[in-house]
């Protein structure tokens, strides 16, 4: 069924074959031909990655469509109870991110050291700003009641659960809390997607500092961009879900 | 062929036996080989819960154990034997070790991540059977709610952390099957030379990938539900159980072809080997692959038919479930054409063919009863549904698993078994499967309820039939451990390609060295071409 190749496997010089490329080439492993087919593979395996990161998220999307369809007046209530204001704010802070990322691979594409480890240090300060942002949000829902205020607290879905601090009642206010659950749940889940992705991009960034990458070789600064860019997507889709349902 | 085979002196075995070697390889083929041992030692433990089943139902009264007991136990053997042995049986053992051989690569895409999968299976399996033996769980394994979030008292959200966790492993694994699917294949192997084993773990992967992140989020939340008190699926604040069951089965259902695609593929490559012959409509045997993962999406809801769904998407669910039977018809009527004037040899690998052929069959046709409306309601809950999936998942796929065990064992370890041991094992497993749940079709039929402690006594003869079987299969499924085992010490040197098979897993040395192949192979034929195979060294 097979011939043997003449003259043994096949290794041929890195792609482009640039000769100051020596660290590009230590970054080949051993199980690929060449740094093209590495770079395929991780890029191919990036994306399958995030395809089932949607199948992931999908399944709390699913559950927030068919539930506010059933239950609109609850949602619409909860809503209100969310600052579109900080909420904004927050995902013109995501974007920032997604902007200096994307900054980050452009230089690691075209050679530039400094760069890639700045802008790599500027997004993980805007996610954090994000974080930050979302921990006053949280903390303010998670609080005991008040009984004033547009934002009063207890509002964590369970026993605490305070209905008349959305001022529904009945049926509704039982309903409510099935929109903060998805509001937790979906906004938790995608603050945890960004605390592991905060510690990568300091890793990477590290390597970017000790001069791990080069114009041939960059891969991990393209695929931590993939990964990020794909949980501030998430976020696009969260803020008008839970933020704007019914005008405010 | 040469006169003696001899063991080779450089193999990825040579390479040390001290646990630093082992925990820390990178190598698919010593993966492989962990993954063989601890979904082993699962399948044993998922197999002992089996047998105290089997005991309970053995007296109508229900005498042998109490209600509490019998729930935590066929929860266990549901959970250990759906996520960690059938889940990961033939991907994880046989997928692993074989894929880079039969593409000519020199491991998968990513051996690291390969590793963490097996690490990942082992933590999942640890928390889960921490869950199960420290106080146990009497969900089932379908985590069905309002009982899981609200009432049931036992270890769920543990559980439930256990199965998300060991869902990644799966989901790495079929990650880097998809890569190197793509990327890894040596010069000249094409698509359409790809064995068909490739082709079907490439369909499961898909599943893998799109299915199973889904019943991570969904037992996610369950935990959720429990430990934070949210209300996802809570009736009592207008949550909905039916939609915990939507996507639950979303992935549940698709995750039989998990089970199935593999073993598919493993009959596939035996067939055509034992039969002497090319096999029959190759690339309707691949495409079918891929179809039976499309269309096995769709599916689901026929899980449902009683849960309350309305009665337009049940139709519709029900015909979606005719048109999934017809991949896996064309993939049976070519074998079948496969056999058609083919040399056929009766070696243990090809025992397992006959048998799966049969068995699925059976497992195939009664899963037309269960899709049909109107006999679904009458049979859901019974019986027949518990022999319908065991024909399908012990009848197929561990059927497919064990056939593809031994045929590539003398490639795995070098060494061959015991024919006449692995072929009376092989007659005990058809003899007692079938002893065990043909009669459970029958008491289905008749109308007992699955997961009851208790029955009538008119149903003690049937049930007492099962029992006896299942003794005999549980027997039948030792006797490998036995003489496997001794052929790793007394069997003889397997020589390269001890069935005169095709593919390029056989062109290297058996075991083979730790890259796999000397010389990166070159394709420029179609798989598959026994009109040239050299003729099998010792005739069995």
């Amino acid at each position: 069924m097979t011939a043997h190749a003449p003259g043994g496997p096949a290794h041929p010089a890195p792609a482009g074959g640039h000769p100051g490329s020596a660290r590009a080439s230590e970054a080949l492993q051993h199980q690929f031909t060449d740094l093209q087919q590495q770079k395929e593979a991780t890029t191919l395996g990036m994306w399958v990655f995030i395809a089932q990161e949607v199948l992931f998220f999908g399944g709390l999307f699913a559950a927030y469509a068919v539930y506010r369809n059933m239950y609109p007046a609850a949602f619409s209530a909860g809503s209100h109870h969310l600052s579109w204001k900080i909420g904004f704010a927050n995902t013109l802070v995501l974007i920032g991110s997604s902007f200096t990322m994307a900054m980050a691979v452009h230089s690691a594409a075209i050679g530039k050291k400094k760069r890639i480890v700045a802008f790599l240090l500027a997004t993980v300060l805007l996610g954090s700003v994000f974080l930050g942002v979302k921990y006053f949000e949280y903390g303010e829902k998670i609080r005991p009641c008040s009984g004033d205020g547009p934002y009063a607290g207890c509002l964590v879905p369970g026993e605490r659960f305070d209905a008349s601090a959305v001022h529904l009642e009945g049926d509704e206010g039982r309903h409510a809390q099935i929109y903060f659950s998805l509001y937790f749940g979906m906004t938790g889940l995608h603050a945890l997607h960004m605390i592991i992705g905060m510690p990568i991009i300091l890793g990477i960034a590290f390597m970017a500092w000790r001069g791990r990458y080069s114009p041939e070789y960059h891969s991990p600064v393209e695929l931590v961009g993939l990964y990020w860019h794909f949980v501030d997507i998430i976020w696009i889709f969260l803020f008008p879900l839970l933020y704007l349902i019914g005008a405010h | 062929m040469s006169t003696v085979a001899t063991y080779p002196k450089d193999s990825f075995l040579s390479g040390g036996w001290d646990l630093k070697s082992w925990l820390l390889t990178k190598d698919h083929k010593r993966i492989g080989i962990l993954y063989l041992l601890s979904i082993s030692a699962m399948f044993v433990l998922g197999g002992l819960y089996a047998g105290l089943i089997r005991w309970n139902l053995l007296v109508p009264d229900g005498s042998h154990m109490s209600a509490d007991t019998y729930n935590k136990a066929f929860t266990a053997h549901g959970v250990i034997m759906v996520f960690f042995f059938l889940i990961p049986s033939i991907p994880a053992v046989l997928g692993n070790f074989l894929i880079p051989l039969m593409i000519g690569a020199k491991d998968l895409a990513f051996p690291k991540l390969n590793l963490l999968s097996w690490y990942l299976y082992v933590l999942g399996a640890a928390i889960t059977l921490y869950a199960l033996l420290a106080g146990g769980l009497d969900t089932g394994w379908t985590f069905y709610t309002p009982y899981s979030t609200v009432f049931a008292q036992s270890n769920v959200e543990i559980a439930a952390i256990g199965i998300f966790v060991a869902g990644f492993s799966s989901i790495l694994t079929g990650l880097n099957f998809i890569v190197t699917i793509h990327k890894m294949r040596a010069p000249g192997m094409t698509w359409f030379r790809m064995p068909l084993f490739v082709w079907a773990h490439y369909a499961t992967a898909i599943i893998q990938v799109l299915g199973t992140p889904v019943i991570a989020i969904t037992i996610l939340l369950v935990a959720l539900e429990r430990i934070f008190h949210f209300g996802f699926f809570d009736p009592n604040r207008g949550g909905d159980p039916i939609l915990f069951q939507h996507l639950f089965w979303f992935y549940s259902h698709p995750a039989v072809y998990i089970m199935i695609l593999p073993s598919m593929g493993v009959i596939s490559e035996l067939i055509t080997c034992f039969s002497r012959k090319r096999i029959f409509g190759y690339s309707f045997i691949a495409m079918s692959s891929l179809a039976i993962a499309a269309i096995g999406f769709l599916v689901w809801a026929h899980h449902m038919f009683v849960s309350g769904m309305a009665v337009y998407s049940a139709m519709v669910f029900s015909a979606l479930t005719y048109l999934v039977a017809i991949p896996s018809a064309i993939k049976t009527f070519n074998w079948a054409a496969t056999l058609y004037k083919g040399s056929i040899s009766w070696a243990t690998p090809m025992i397992y063919v006959f048998c799966f052929l049969g068995l699925f069959l059976i497992g195939g046709l009664t899963g037309l009863f269960l899709g049909n409306l109107g006999t679904d309601v009458h049979l859901t809950d019974t019986y027949f549904v518990v022999a319908h999936f065991h024909y399908i998942m012990v009848g197929g796929a561990i059927m497919g698993y064990l056939g593809g065990i031994h045929f590539w064992w003398p490639k795995i370890t070098g060494r061959r078994y015991s024919e006449a041991w692995s072929r009376l094992s092989a007659v005990l497993i058809f003899v007692g499967f079938n002893l065990t749940f043909f009669p459970q079709f029958m008491l289905g039929y008749l109308g007992m309820p699955r997961r009851y402690h208790v029955y009538p006594e008119e149903f003690q003869v049937l049930n007492v039939l099962s029992t006896a079987g299942a003794t005999v299969l549980g027997f039948g499924y030792l006797f490998p451990s036995f003489y496997l085992v001794y052929s790793l010490f007394k069997g003889e040197p397997a020589g390269d390609n001890p069935w005169g098979a095709k593919g390029l897993e056989w062109t290297t040395t058996s075991p083979p060295p730790t890259e796999n192949f000397h010389q990166i192979p070159v394709v420029t034929e179609e798989p598959y071409d026994y009109a040239k195979a050299p003729k099998e060294k010792d005739a069995v």
